[in-house]
């Protein structure tokens, strides 16, 4: 009962959050009602038993990668709003077609599995503990493989941040590396 | 009444849809990246409502390394965006066509 509740509280909540993303003129908007649909799925994931994932939810991306969206939002300058004229004149209808089909798509594909069994098991609880066990056992290679995709992340950042305007890219007949 | 995983899979079948209409539909290169974090979170979700149908934690751990792959692609993606908008000084990606021919 309660989770009923909160699920029909917190997808109405993610719903909202979401369509505000996409349909917001100002891009500040859109970050904001992203978060809502971050802290919305967060309480999914707390009421599905996987409170570890539910923090880093909160904490990676409601909390790091929202910052950083903001950030780079206001490097680029908040009232820039978008016309909303389209270039290309069958974009609207035939992504609208697409979006209606892909839609239709999941929902018969969801009538096939088990989308309307029973369920409601708790599942395995995704404590730190259970998780680590399985992280660490498990996972370990690609687990350190994520660490050295972080690295070249990082690093490729540093590089696209160190080429200014008017200096020779990589690629402009030199080599700039 | 019981919420079975099958809500949360709808749920996140529509905001996968919500992303990639975000994603065809507006032109703010910031607003199209914002709507693939959205497909991915909805992507999670419906990972860890499996996970819970069949009881396992893979569907946990395979959240745990969308995220941190979400993480690095968030990093990159923002910093093209933003030496896009030095050189060009514009973040609407139909202005972007210096590969058109």
């Amino acid at each position: 009962m309660v989770e009923l509740v909160l699920f029909i509280i917190f997808a109405l909540a993610a719903l909202l959050g979401a369509v505000t993303t996409v349909w917001a003129r100002n891009a500040i908007y859109s970050a904001l009602g992203l978060m809502l649909t971050l802290f919305s799925v967060a309480v999914f994931y707390v009421s599905n038993g996987a409170h570890f994932v539910a923090a880093v939810q909160v904490i990676v991306y409601a909390g790091a990668v929202m910052t950083l969206f903001l950030f780079v939002i206001m490097l680029i300058g908040v009232d820039r709003t978008e016309d909303r004229r389209e270039n290309l004149p069958v974009q609207r209808p035939m992504a609208l077609g697409l979006l209606a089909l892909f839609g239709a798509a999941v929902l018969v594909a969801g009538r096939f599995t088990w989308v309307t069994g029973p369920g409601g098991g708790t599942g395995a609880e995704g404590t730190v503990e259970n998780l680590g066990n399985e992280l660490f056992r498990r996972w370990v290679l690609p687990f350190e493989l994520t660490a050295l995709l972080l690295i070249i992340a990082a690093v490729g950042t540093i590089a696209l941040g160190l080429f200014r305007r008017g200096e020779s890219q990589p690629g402009d007949g030199e080599d700039a590396a | 009444m019981t919420v079975t995983p099958g809500w949360y899979m709808a749920l996140a079948a529509v905001l996968f849809v919500i992303g990639a209409s975000g994603l065809l539909l507006r032109r703010n290169a910031l607003v199209m990246f914002m709507s693939v974090e959205l497909m991915l979170n909805a992507a999670n979700l419906s990972f860890v409502a499996a996970g819970r149908e069949l009881g396992i934690l893979d569907g946990q751990v395979a959240v745990f390394f969308v995220m941190v792959v979400a993480a690095a692609e968030v990093v990159v993606g923002l910093a093209i965006i933003v030496t896009v908008f030095r050189r060009r000084a514009t973040a609407s990606v139909d202005e972007l066509s210096g590969l058109k021919g």
